[in-house]
Protein backbone atom coordinates (compact mmCIF):
# COMPACT_ATOMS: atom_id res chain seq x y z
CA UNK A 1 0.00 0.00 0.00
CA UNK A 2 2.10 3.04 -1.25
CA UNK A 3 2.18 6.14 0.60
CA UNK A 4 2.41 9.39 -1.84
CA UNK A 5 3.33 12.24 -2.42
CA UNK A 6 1.72 14.23 -5.51
CA UNK A 7 3.75 17.20 -6.02
CA UNK A 8 1.80 20.15 -8.03
CA UNK A 9 1.57 23.66 -9.30
CA UNK A 10 -0.79 26.46 -10.69
CA UNK A 11 0.06 28.10 -13.69
CA UNK A 12 -1.85 30.75 -15.81
CA UNK A 13 -3.94 29.19 -18.50
CA UNK A 14 -1.52 30.13 -21.23
CA UNK A 15 -4.51 30.57 -23.83
CA UNK A 16 -5.10 33.65 -22.07
CA UNK A 17 -2.39 35.52 -22.34
CA UNK A 18 -1.84 38.75 -23.76
CA UNK A 19 1.08 41.55 -24.38
CA UNK A 20 1.13 45.06 -23.19
CA UNK A 21 1.44 46.71 -26.36
CA UNK A 22 3.56 49.60 -25.27
CA UNK A 23 6.17 46.97 -23.37
CA UNK A 24 5.73 44.07 -24.86
CA UNK A 25 5.66 42.23 -21.81
CA UNK A 26 3.72 39.72 -21.07
CA UNK A 27 0.58 40.78 -18.71
CA UNK A 28 0.26 37.28 -16.58
CA UNK A 29 -2.47 39.35 -14.59
CA UNK A 30 -5.85 38.38 -14.02
CA UNK A 31 -5.60 35.55 -16.45
CA UNK A 32 -7.87 32.37 -15.29
CA UNK A 33 -5.12 30.21 -13.76
CA UNK A 34 -5.28 25.99 -13.71
CA UNK A 35 -2.94 22.92 -12.42
CA UNK A 36 -0.43 22.62 -15.21
CA UNK A 37 -1.15 20.31 -17.39
CA UNK A 38 1.11 17.02 -16.75
CA UNK A 39 0.74 17.50 -13.03
CA UNK A 40 -3.00 16.85 -13.60
CA UNK A 41 -1.23 13.60 -15.04
CA UNK A 42 0.73 12.73 -11.93
CA UNK A 43 -2.31 13.21 -9.81
CA UNK A 44 -4.41 10.82 -12.22
CA UNK A 45 -1.46 7.93 -12.15
CA UNK A 46 -1.08 8.39 -8.14
CA UNK A 47 -4.95 7.62 -8.01
CA UNK A 48 -4.56 5.06 -10.63
CA UNK A 49 -1.91 3.42 -8.34
CA UNK A 50 -4.34 4.13 -5.49
CA UNK A 51 -7.14 2.08 -7.08
CA UNK A 52 -4.89 -1.07 -7.66
CA UNK A 53 -2.86 -1.14 -5.04
CA UNK A 54 -4.60 1.03 -1.91
CA UNK A 55 -2.74 3.35 0.02
CA UNK A 56 -2.69 7.10 0.60
CA UNK A 57 -1.88 9.69 -1.86
CA UNK A 58 -1.19 13.45 -0.57
CA UNK A 59 -1.07 16.75 -3.20
CA UNK A 60 1.56 19.21 -2.27
CA UNK A 61 1.33 22.85 -3.95
CA UNK A 62 3.36 25.84 -2.88
CA UNK A 63 1.36 28.28 -3.92
CA UNK A 64 -0.78 31.69 -2.89
CA UNK A 65 -3.89 31.05 -0.73
CA UNK A 66 -5.62 32.28 -4.10
CA UNK A 67 -4.80 28.69 -5.46
CA UNK A 68 -7.37 27.08 -3.33
CA UNK A 69 -9.70 25.81 -6.21
CA UNK A 70 -7.01 24.34 -7.67
CA UNK A 71 -6.71 22.44 -4.28
CA UNK A 72 -10.00 21.39 -4.53
CA UNK A 73 -10.08 20.12 -7.56
CA UNK A 74 -7.26 18.09 -7.05
CA UNK A 75 -8.73 16.33 -4.36
CA UNK A 76 -11.85 16.02 -6.10
CA UNK A 77 -9.69 14.04 -8.61
CA UNK A 78 -8.95 11.38 -5.87
CA UNK A 79 -6.54 12.55 -3.63
CA UNK A 80 -7.01 11.99 0.06
CA UNK A 81 -5.44 15.13 1.44
CA UNK A 82 -3.85 18.23 0.01
CA UNK A 83 -1.03 20.86 1.64
CA UNK A 84 -0.51 23.98 1.04
CA UNK A 85 2.74 25.99 1.04
CA UNK A 86 2.00 29.21 1.36
CA UNK A 87 3.89 32.51 2.48
CA UNK A 88 4.56 36.00 1.36
CA UNK A 89 8.52 34.99 1.65
CA UNK A 90 7.89 32.34 -1.57
CA UNK A 91 7.27 34.76 -3.48
CA UNK A 92 10.03 35.18 -6.88
CA UNK A 93 11.27 31.55 -5.94
CA UNK A 94 13.05 29.81 -8.89
CA UNK A 95 12.72 26.54 -9.60
CA UNK A 96 14.98 24.93 -7.42
CA UNK A 97 14.14 26.95 -4.31
CA UNK A 98 10.49 25.69 -5.12
CA UNK A 99 12.00 21.95 -4.86
CA UNK A 100 13.61 23.07 -1.71
CA UNK A 101 10.58 24.10 -0.24
CA UNK A 102 8.58 20.91 -1.12
CA UNK A 103 11.49 19.09 0.44
CA UNK A 104 11.28 20.75 3.56
CA UNK A 105 7.16 19.67 3.24
CA UNK A 106 7.74 16.31 2.52
CA UNK A 107 10.36 15.29 5.28
CA UNK A 108 7.35 17.25 7.36
CA UNK A 109 4.80 14.96 6.13
CA UNK A 110 6.82 11.53 7.04
CA UNK A 111 7.79 8.31 5.29
CA UNK A 112 6.48 7.86 2.28
CA UNK A 113 7.12 5.00 -0.71
CA UNK A 114 7.05 7.40 -4.11
CA UNK A 115 6.72 10.94 -5.13
CA UNK A 116 5.01 11.67 -8.72
CA UNK A 117 5.13 14.94 -10.22
CA UNK A 118 4.49 16.22 -14.03
CA UNK A 119 7.76 15.86 -15.55
CA UNK A 120 7.48 20.22 -16.75
CA UNK A 121 4.93 22.65 -15.97
CA UNK A 122 3.19 24.60 -18.88
CA UNK A 123 4.54 27.67 -18.07
CA UNK A 124 8.17 27.70 -17.70
CA UNK A 125 8.72 23.68 -19.37
CA UNK A 126 11.90 23.58 -17.79
CA UNK A 127 10.99 19.68 -16.43
CA UNK A 128 14.07 20.63 -13.64
CA UNK A 129 11.55 20.21 -10.54
CA UNK A 130 11.67 16.63 -10.31
CA UNK A 131 15.68 15.82 -9.83
CA UNK A 132 16.25 18.75 -7.84
CA UNK A 133 13.76 17.95 -5.37
CA UNK A 134 15.17 13.90 -5.95
CA UNK A 135 18.56 15.71 -5.31
CA UNK A 136 17.47 17.27 -2.36
CA UNK A 137 15.49 14.26 -0.69
CA UNK A 138 18.40 11.31 -1.64
CA UNK A 139 16.15 9.88 -3.73
CA UNK A 140 16.79 7.67 -7.27
CA UNK A 141 14.33 9.35 -10.15
CA UNK A 142 12.98 7.81 -13.15
CA UNK A 143 11.92 11.17 -15.26
CA UNK A 144 10.14 11.11 -18.57
CA UNK A 145 7.63 8.11 -17.15
CA UNK A 146 5.17 6.96 -20.19
CA UNK A 147 4.44 4.02 -18.45
CA UNK A 148 4.21 3.05 -14.03
CA UNK A 149 3.72 -0.18 -12.71
CA UNK A 150 4.13 -1.20 -9.03
CA UNK A 151 5.49 -4.32 -8.16
CA UNK A 152 5.48 -5.36 -4.52
CA UNK A 153 7.90 -2.39 -3.18
CA UNK A 154 9.41 -1.50 -6.18
CA UNK A 155 8.21 0.44 -9.64
CA UNK A 156 9.07 -0.47 -12.90
CA UNK A 157 8.55 2.66 -15.56
CA UNK A 158 9.32 2.78 -19.00
CA UNK A 159 10.63 6.02 -19.93
CA UNK A 160 10.41 8.06 -23.27
CA UNK A 161 13.80 9.47 -23.98
CA UNK A 162 15.33 11.25 -27.06
CA UNK A 163 16.76 7.96 -28.81
CA UNK A 164 13.97 5.37 -27.42
CA UNK A 165 12.07 3.83 -24.78
CA UNK A 166 13.78 2.45 -21.54
CA UNK A 167 12.19 0.52 -19.22
CA UNK A 168 13.72 0.77 -15.28
CA UNK A 169 13.25 -0.29 -11.97
CA UNK A 170 13.93 1.09 -8.72
CA UNK A 171 12.88 -0.01 -5.01
CA UNK A 172 10.68 2.32 -2.78
CA UNK A 173 11.25 4.91 -1.88
CA UNK A 174 11.91 6.39 -5.55
CA UNK A 175 10.62 9.87 -7.48
CA UNK A 176 8.49 9.50 -10.62
CA UNK A 177 8.18 12.21 -13.12
CA UNK A 178 5.35 11.47 -15.76
CA UNK A 179 4.74 12.70 -19.31
CA UNK A 180 1.59 13.75 -20.70
CA UNK A 181 1.04 10.17 -22.54
CA UNK A 182 0.83 8.41 -19.52
CA UNK A 183 -3.29 8.33 -19.01
CA UNK A 184 -5.97 10.72 -19.38
CA UNK A 185 -7.10 12.83 -16.39
CA UNK A 186 -10.01 11.92 -15.12
CA UNK A 187 -12.98 14.80 -14.39
CA UNK A 188 -14.54 14.49 -11.21
CA UNK A 189 -18.61 13.75 -10.85
CA UNK A 190 -20.37 15.66 -8.54
CA UNK A 191 -20.30 13.35 -5.71
CA UNK A 192 -16.80 14.07 -5.59
CA UNK A 193 -16.66 17.44 -5.78
CA UNK A 194 -18.88 17.76 -3.39
CA UNK A 195 -16.80 14.77 -0.58
CA UNK A 196 -13.65 17.06 -1.45
CA UNK A 197 -15.01 19.62 0.99
CA UNK A 198 -14.12 17.24 3.94
CA UNK A 199 -11.06 16.52 2.98
CA UNK A 200 -7.52 17.49 4.65
CA UNK A 201 -6.06 20.62 3.81
CA UNK A 202 -2.91 21.66 5.80
CA UNK A 203 -1.39 24.79 5.51
CA UNK A 204 2.09 25.79 6.09
CA UNK A 205 4.17 28.74 6.03
CA UNK A 206 8.40 29.54 5.84
CA UNK A 207 8.58 28.94 9.76
CA UNK A 208 6.81 25.88 9.67
CA UNK A 209 9.27 24.01 7.45
CA UNK A 210 11.97 25.60 9.83
CA UNK A 211 12.53 27.19 6.56
CA UNK A 212 14.37 30.83 6.82
CA UNK A 213 12.73 33.69 4.93
CA UNK A 214 16.60 34.78 3.51
CA UNK A 215 16.62 31.45 1.66
CA UNK A 216 13.32 31.82 -0.30
CA UNK A 217 11.56 33.45 -2.68
CA UNK A 218 13.68 36.42 -4.49
CA UNK A 219 16.19 36.95 -2.38
CA UNK A 220 16.65 33.40 -1.80
CA UNK A 221 16.57 32.02 -5.39
CA UNK A 222 19.96 31.92 -6.95
CA UNK A 223 18.39 32.67 -10.54
CA UNK A 224 17.08 36.10 -11.19
CA UNK A 225 14.24 36.76 -13.43
CA UNK A 226 14.62 39.93 -14.98
CA UNK A 227 12.46 40.42 -17.94
CA UNK A 228 9.95 38.55 -19.80
CA UNK A 229 8.97 39.52 -22.97
CA UNK A 230 6.52 38.91 -26.06
CA UNK A 231 8.19 36.36 -28.21
CA UNK A 232 6.62 37.38 -31.59
CA UNK A 233 7.18 35.89 -34.94
CA UNK A 234 6.97 38.03 -37.71
CA UNK A 235 5.39 36.60 -40.66
CA UNK A 236 3.39 38.65 -43.66
CA UNK A 237 0.15 37.85 -42.81
CA UNK A 238 -0.89 37.84 -46.41
CA UNK A 239 -4.24 36.17 -47.27
CA UNK A 240 -4.79 34.72 -50.63
CA UNK A 241 -8.28 35.70 -51.74
CA UNK A 242 -10.09 35.23 -55.30
CA UNK A 243 -11.57 31.52 -56.19
CA UNK A 244 -9.92 28.69 -55.02
CA UNK A 245 -8.06 28.20 -58.23
CA UNK A 246 -6.83 31.39 -58.28
CA UNK A 247 -5.87 31.69 -54.39
CA UNK A 248 -3.63 28.01 -55.11
CA UNK A 249 -2.47 29.32 -58.18
CA UNK A 250 -0.96 32.84 -56.07
CA UNK A 251 0.38 31.15 -53.12
CA UNK A 252 2.34 28.65 -55.66
CA UNK A 253 3.93 31.83 -57.57
CA UNK A 254 4.99 33.51 -54.24
CA UNK A 255 6.29 29.94 -52.85
CA UNK A 256 8.46 30.17 -55.79
CA UNK A 257 9.21 33.80 -55.81
CA UNK A 258 10.39 32.85 -52.30
CA UNK A 259 12.53 30.43 -53.63
CA UNK A 260 11.18 27.80 -51.01
CA UNK A 261 9.48 25.51 -53.83
CA UNK B 1 32.45 31.19 -1.66
CA UNK B 2 32.89 34.44 -3.46
CA UNK B 3 31.29 34.43 -7.29
CA UNK B 4 35.11 35.97 -7.96
CA UNK B 5 36.65 32.53 -6.79
CA UNK B 6 35.07 30.68 -9.63
CA UNK B 7 36.99 30.71 -12.68
CA UNK B 8 36.54 28.71 -16.16
CA UNK B 9 33.72 27.56 -18.61
CA UNK B 10 33.06 23.60 -18.61
CA UNK B 11 30.45 21.70 -21.08
CA UNK B 12 29.06 18.42 -21.04
CA UNK B 13 26.73 16.27 -23.09
CA UNK B 14 26.54 12.51 -22.85
CA UNK B 15 25.79 12.89 -27.14
CA UNK B 16 29.17 13.78 -28.83
CA UNK B 17 27.38 16.29 -31.30
CA UNK B 18 25.83 17.93 -28.78
CA UNK B 19 29.00 18.37 -26.99
CA UNK B 20 30.90 19.77 -30.03
CA UNK B 21 28.13 22.12 -30.23
CA UNK B 22 28.05 23.56 -26.66
CA UNK B 23 32.14 23.42 -27.42
CA UNK B 24 31.80 26.08 -30.17
CA UNK B 25 29.25 28.20 -27.57
CA UNK B 26 31.68 27.67 -24.22
CA UNK B 27 34.59 28.73 -26.56
CA UNK B 28 32.63 32.35 -27.20
CA UNK B 29 32.08 32.31 -23.65
CA UNK B 30 35.39 31.54 -22.33
CA UNK B 31 37.13 33.65 -25.15
CA UNK B 32 34.78 37.03 -23.87
CA UNK B 33 35.50 36.11 -20.32
CA UNK B 34 39.25 35.83 -21.04
CA UNK B 35 39.18 32.11 -19.57
CA UNK B 36 40.22 28.10 -20.34
CA UNK B 37 37.19 26.29 -21.66
CA UNK B 38 36.79 22.94 -19.97
CA UNK B 39 34.49 19.94 -21.10
CA UNK B 40 33.94 16.73 -19.47
CA UNK B 41 33.97 13.14 -21.14
CA UNK B 42 32.89 10.51 -19.09
CA UNK B 43 32.20 6.57 -20.05
CA UNK B 44 33.05 4.29 -22.68
CA UNK B 45 35.46 5.50 -25.05
CA UNK B 46 35.96 8.70 -23.02
CA UNK B 47 39.71 9.40 -23.57
CA UNK B 48 39.47 9.22 -27.64
CA UNK B 49 36.56 12.05 -27.38
CA UNK B 50 38.75 14.05 -24.94
CA UNK B 51 41.09 14.65 -28.38
CA UNK B 52 38.77 15.24 -30.46
CA UNK B 53 37.35 17.83 -27.59
CA UNK B 54 40.74 19.33 -27.64
CA UNK B 55 40.48 19.74 -31.32
CA UNK B 56 37.00 21.56 -31.20
CA UNK B 57 37.98 24.05 -28.79
CA UNK B 58 38.62 22.53 -25.15
CA UNK B 59 41.86 23.20 -23.56
CA UNK B 60 41.21 20.59 -20.79
CA UNK B 61 39.57 17.37 -20.61
CA UNK B 62 38.43 15.84 -17.72
CA UNK B 63 38.11 12.05 -18.25
CA UNK B 64 36.30 9.94 -16.15
CA UNK B 65 36.25 5.90 -16.90
CA UNK B 66 34.65 4.13 -13.79
CA UNK B 67 32.75 1.18 -14.65
CA UNK B 68 29.04 3.07 -13.60
CA UNK B 69 29.41 5.65 -15.82
CA UNK B 70 29.62 3.49 -19.01
CA UNK B 71 25.96 4.21 -20.07
CA UNK B 72 24.58 7.09 -18.73
CA UNK B 73 22.61 7.02 -15.18
CA UNK B 74 22.01 10.11 -13.70
CA UNK B 75 23.03 9.40 -9.99
CA UNK B 76 26.78 8.54 -11.30
CA UNK B 77 27.42 11.05 -13.56
CA UNK B 78 25.95 13.58 -10.93
CA UNK B 79 28.20 12.46 -8.13
CA UNK B 80 31.41 12.78 -10.56
CA UNK B 81 30.18 16.03 -12.37
CA UNK B 82 29.26 17.50 -9.36
CA UNK B 83 32.53 16.40 -7.25
CA UNK B 84 35.07 17.63 -10.23
CA UNK B 85 32.94 21.29 -10.68
CA UNK B 86 33.02 21.34 -6.50
CA UNK B 87 36.67 20.83 -6.81
CA UNK B 88 37.67 23.26 -9.70
CA UNK B 89 34.81 25.60 -9.49
CA UNK B 90 34.16 26.70 -12.90
CA UNK B 91 32.31 29.87 -13.42
CA UNK B 92 30.04 28.46 -15.45
CA UNK B 93 28.93 25.01 -16.70
CA UNK B 94 26.78 24.30 -19.81
CA UNK B 95 24.84 21.09 -20.64
CA UNK B 96 23.11 19.79 -23.44
CA UNK B 97 19.42 19.47 -22.89
CA UNK B 98 18.46 15.96 -24.10
CA UNK B 99 16.29 15.03 -22.12
CA UNK B 100 19.37 13.06 -19.85
CA UNK B 101 21.00 15.85 -19.68
CA UNK B 102 18.01 17.99 -18.67
CA UNK B 103 17.62 15.05 -15.87
CA UNK B 104 21.08 15.65 -14.82
CA UNK B 105 22.02 19.86 -14.59
CA UNK B 106 19.01 20.13 -12.08
CA UNK B 107 20.58 17.21 -10.09
CA UNK B 108 24.10 18.87 -10.17
CA UNK B 109 23.08 22.49 -9.69
CA UNK B 110 21.38 21.67 -6.60
CA UNK B 111 24.50 19.45 -5.30
CA UNK B 112 26.55 22.39 -5.70
CA UNK B 113 23.64 24.94 -4.07
CA UNK B 114 23.50 26.89 -7.48
CA UNK B 115 21.05 27.83 -10.12
CA UNK B 116 20.11 26.11 -13.47
CA UNK B 117 18.60 27.53 -16.46
CA UNK B 118 17.05 25.65 -18.77
CA UNK B 119 16.78 25.06 -22.33
CA UNK B 120 18.75 28.37 -22.88
CA UNK B 121 18.72 29.24 -26.93
CA UNK B 122 20.69 32.78 -26.18
CA UNK B 123 23.72 32.89 -23.17
CA UNK B 124 26.22 36.09 -23.13
CA UNK B 125 28.35 37.82 -20.51
CA UNK B 126 27.33 40.81 -18.81
CA UNK B 127 30.50 42.92 -19.11
CA UNK B 128 31.23 44.39 -15.71
CA UNK B 129 29.59 41.78 -12.99
CA UNK B 130 31.37 38.53 -15.26
CA UNK B 131 27.48 37.51 -14.65
CA UNK B 132 25.69 35.21 -17.69
CA UNK B 133 22.92 36.40 -19.02
CA UNK B 134 20.57 33.57 -20.57
CA UNK B 135 17.12 33.66 -22.47
CA UNK B 136 14.59 30.71 -22.39
CA UNK B 137 11.17 30.51 -23.94
CA UNK B 138 8.54 30.39 -21.56
CA UNK B 139 4.72 30.33 -21.74
CA UNK B 140 4.51 27.71 -24.27
CA UNK B 141 6.69 29.82 -26.98
CA UNK B 142 4.77 32.83 -26.26
CA UNK B 143 7.35 34.77 -24.74
CA UNK B 144 11.25 34.95 -23.48
CA UNK B 145 12.62 35.42 -20.21
CA UNK B 146 15.74 36.46 -19.33
CA UNK B 147 17.43 35.85 -16.49
CA UNK B 148 20.82 36.17 -14.50
CA UNK B 149 22.34 34.26 -11.89
CA UNK B 150 23.40 34.94 -8.17
CA UNK B 151 25.45 32.18 -7.22
CA UNK B 152 28.29 30.22 -9.20
CA UNK B 153 28.63 28.20 -11.01
CA UNK B 154 25.98 29.08 -13.16
CA UNK B 155 24.79 25.94 -14.68
CA UNK B 156 22.46 26.27 -17.73
CA UNK B 157 21.39 23.47 -20.28
CA UNK B 158 21.28 24.51 -24.25
CA UNK B 159 18.84 22.18 -27.06
CA UNK B 160 20.80 19.95 -29.27
CA UNK B 161 20.65 22.05 -32.53
CA UNK B 162 20.91 25.67 -31.57
CA UNK B 163 24.85 26.42 -32.20
CA UNK B 164 26.88 24.90 -34.82
CA UNK B 165 30.00 23.06 -34.12
CA UNK B 166 33.45 24.85 -35.37
CA UNK B 167 35.90 24.03 -37.53
CA UNK B 168 38.10 20.57 -36.43
CA UNK B 169 41.46 22.08 -35.86
CA UNK B 170 44.42 19.48 -35.86
CA UNK B 171 47.04 19.86 -33.21
CA UNK B 172 45.44 22.31 -31.05
CA UNK B 173 46.78 22.04 -27.48
CA UNK B 174 45.23 21.16 -24.39
CA UNK B 175 45.37 18.78 -21.59
CA UNK B 176 43.78 15.29 -20.56
CA UNK B 177 42.93 15.03 -17.22
CA UNK B 178 41.84 11.52 -15.41
CA UNK B 179 39.40 12.21 -12.79
CA UNK B 180 39.40 10.02 -10.17
CA UNK B 181 36.39 10.28 -7.71
CA UNK B 182 34.26 8.14 -5.38
CA UNK B 183 31.24 7.57 -7.14
CA UNK B 184 27.77 4.94 -5.96
CA UNK B 185 26.20 2.70 -8.36
CA UNK B 186 22.69 3.72 -9.60
CA UNK B 187 20.00 2.95 -7.68
CA UNK B 188 17.81 2.65 -10.32
CA UNK B 189 18.63 -0.54 -12.86
CA UNK B 190 17.64 -0.82 -16.56
CA UNK B 191 15.72 -3.37 -17.45
CA UNK B 192 15.21 -3.18 -20.99
CA UNK B 193 15.68 -0.43 -24.00
CA UNK B 194 13.91 -0.47 -27.27
CA UNK B 195 13.68 1.58 -30.46
CA UNK B 196 10.26 4.10 -30.25
CA UNK B 197 7.64 2.82 -32.74
CA UNK B 198 8.53 5.03 -35.95
CA UNK B 199 8.83 5.15 -39.52
CA UNK B 200 12.00 6.48 -41.25
CA UNK B 201 10.72 10.26 -40.96
CA UNK B 202 13.42 12.47 -39.84
CA UNK B 203 10.65 15.63 -39.82
CA UNK B 204 13.57 17.84 -38.18
CA UNK B 205 15.55 17.99 -40.99
CA UNK B 206 12.67 18.51 -43.18
CA UNK B 207 12.70 20.91 -46.04
CA UNK B 208 9.64 21.15 -46.75
CA UNK B 209 6.57 19.88 -44.16
CA UNK B 210 3.03 19.49 -45.25
CA UNK B 211 1.29 18.89 -42.05
CA UNK B 212 -2.15 18.38 -41.41
CA UNK B 213 -4.51 18.70 -37.93
CA UNK B 214 -8.08 18.51 -37.10
CA UNK B 215 -9.65 19.41 -40.43
CA UNK B 216 -9.36 15.94 -41.49
CA UNK B 217 -11.96 14.06 -41.58
CA UNK B 218 -11.25 10.67 -41.79
CA UNK B 219 -7.38 8.67 -41.33
CA UNK B 220 -7.54 7.19 -44.70
CA UNK B 221 -7.44 11.35 -45.99
CA UNK B 222 -3.96 11.71 -45.13
CA UNK B 223 -3.42 10.32 -48.65
CA UNK B 224 -4.67 13.80 -49.93
CA UNK B 225 -1.80 15.20 -47.45
CA UNK B 226 1.12 12.82 -48.46
CA UNK B 227 0.20 13.08 -52.45
CA UNK B 228 0.66 16.75 -51.96
CA UNK B 229 3.81 15.97 -49.94
CA UNK B 230 4.80 13.96 -52.21
CA UNK B 231 4.78 16.35 -55.46
CA UNK B 232 6.48 18.77 -53.33
CA UNK B 233 9.34 16.73 -52.04
CA UNK B 234 8.11 17.23 -48.49
CA UNK B 235 7.46 15.10 -45.33
CA UNK B 236 4.33 14.50 -43.96
CA UNK B 237 3.94 16.65 -40.51
CA UNK B 238 0.79 17.03 -38.04
CA UNK B 239 -1.06 18.36 -35.25
CA UNK B 240 -0.90 16.77 -31.41
CA UNK B 241 -4.62 15.40 -31.97
CA UNK B 242 -3.84 13.77 -35.14
CA UNK B 243 -0.21 11.69 -33.70
CA UNK B 244 -1.58 11.79 -29.79
CA UNK B 245 -5.75 11.47 -29.75
CA UNK B 246 -6.34 9.90 -33.09
CA UNK B 247 -2.90 8.24 -33.33
CA UNK B 248 -3.89 8.39 -37.59
CA UNK B 249 0.06 9.15 -37.82
CA UNK B 250 3.30 7.67 -35.49
CA UNK B 251 4.71 10.40 -32.83
CA UNK B 252 7.68 11.09 -35.10
CA UNK B 253 5.53 13.10 -37.51
CA UNK B 254 4.30 14.99 -34.61
CA UNK B 255 4.97 19.00 -34.69
CA UNK B 256 4.39 21.02 -31.75
CA UNK B 257 6.05 22.39 -28.36
CA UNK B 258 6.35 18.89 -27.05
CA UNK B 259 7.99 16.54 -29.61
CA UNK B 260 9.20 17.73 -32.92
CA UNK B 261 10.37 21.40 -33.63
CA UNK B 262 10.98 21.76 -37.32
CA UNK B 263 13.14 24.36 -39.33
CA UNK B 264 12.13 23.75 -43.19
CA UNK B 265 11.84 26.53 -45.74
CA UNK B 266 8.47 25.60 -46.17
CA UNK B 267 5.73 24.62 -43.84
CA UNK B 268 2.36 24.25 -44.88
CA UNK B 269 -0.67 24.03 -41.80
CA UNK B 270 -3.33 22.17 -43.41
CA UNK B 271 -6.42 22.14 -41.16
CA UNK B 272 -4.52 23.46 -38.57
CA UNK B 273 -6.04 25.73 -35.82
CA UNK B 274 -3.34 26.89 -34.77
CA UNK B 275 -2.70 26.36 -31.00
CA UNK B 276 0.30 27.97 -29.52
CA UNK B 277 1.96 24.42 -28.68
CA UNK B 278 1.95 23.85 -32.56
CA UNK B 279 3.28 27.40 -33.18
CA UNK B 280 6.14 26.91 -30.62
CA UNK B 281 7.23 23.87 -32.91
CA UNK B 282 7.09 26.26 -36.48
CA UNK B 283 8.72 29.00 -35.45
CA UNK B 284 11.65 28.14 -37.34
CA UNK B 285 10.22 27.77 -40.24
CA UNK B 286 11.17 30.53 -42.77
CA UNK B 287 7.76 30.57 -44.93
CA UNK B 288 4.72 29.31 -43.29
CA UNK B 289 1.35 29.06 -45.55
CA UNK B 290 -1.64 27.70 -43.64
CA UNK B 291 -5.33 26.23 -45.75
CA UNK B 292 -7.89 27.14 -42.87
CA UNK B 293 -11.64 26.61 -43.39
CA UNK B 294 -11.99 28.87 -40.56
CA UNK B 295 -11.49 32.78 -41.36
CA UNK B 296 -10.59 33.18 -37.77
CA UNK B 297 -7.85 30.62 -36.68
CA UNK B 298 -5.14 31.59 -35.08
CA UNK B 299 -2.82 29.81 -37.16
CA UNK B 300 -3.68 32.92 -39.73
CA UNK B 301 -1.70 34.86 -37.65
CA UNK B 302 1.41 32.59 -37.51
CA UNK B 303 1.29 32.46 -41.33
CA UNK B 304 3.24 34.40 -44.20
CA UNK B 305 0.10 33.35 -46.48
CA UNK B 306 -3.11 32.08 -45.49
CA UNK B 307 -5.91 30.90 -47.82
CA UNK B 308 -9.38 30.32 -46.60
CA UNK B 309 -11.14 27.40 -47.69
CA UNK B 310 -11.99 23.70 -47.64
CA UNK B 311 -8.73 21.98 -47.39
CA UNK B 312 -10.42 18.83 -49.54
CA UNK B 313 -10.72 21.07 -52.04
CA UNK B 314 -7.93 23.45 -51.67
CA UNK B 315 -4.86 20.97 -51.71
CA UNK B 316 -6.05 19.84 -55.26
CA UNK B 317 -6.02 23.13 -56.18
CA UNK B 318 -2.49 23.49 -55.18
CA UNK B 319 -1.06 20.51 -56.79
CA UNK B 320 -2.87 21.35 -60.23
CA UNK B 321 -1.56 24.91 -59.67
CA UNK B 322 1.95 23.64 -58.94
CA UNK B 323 2.05 20.99 -61.86
CA UNK B 324 0.89 23.64 -64.37
CA UNK B 325 3.40 26.54 -63.30
CA UNK B 326 5.83 24.17 -62.54
CA UNK B 327 5.86 22.24 -65.62
CA UNK B 328 5.24 25.26 -68.08
CA UNK B 329 8.57 27.17 -66.67
CA UNK B 330 10.19 23.99 -66.68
Amino acid sequence: MPEMIVCFKEVVDERELKVNPKTQELMTEGITRKISDFDLNAIEEAIRIKEMHGGRATGVIVGLPECKPSIKKALSMGLDRACLLSDPAFAGSDTLTVAAILAAAIRKLGPFDMILCGEASTDGFSAQLGPSLAERLDLPQITAASQVTIEGNQVVAERSLDDGIEVVEASFPVLLSVTKEINKPRLATLKQILAASKKEVLEWKAADLGLSTDAVGLQGSPIVLKRVAAFRMERKNIRLEGTLAEAAERAIRELLREGVL
Amino acid sequence: MKNEEYRNVWVFSEVKEVALELLSLGRQLADSLGVELGALALGNGAEAQASEYIAYGADRVYVGQHPALSRFSVEPYTDLIAGLAGQHRPEVLLIGATKRGKELAPRVATRLGTGCAADCISLTIEGESRALQVERVVYSGNALAMLTYRNRPQVATIPPGIFQRREREENRPGEIILAELPIREPRTRVREVREKEKGSVNIEAAEVVVSCGRGLNHPEDIQLIRELAELLGAEVGCSRPIAADLQWLSEDHWVGLSRHKVRPKLYIACGISGQIQHIAGIRDARIVLAINQDDAAPIFQSADYGIVGDLYQVIPALKEAYQRIVKRES
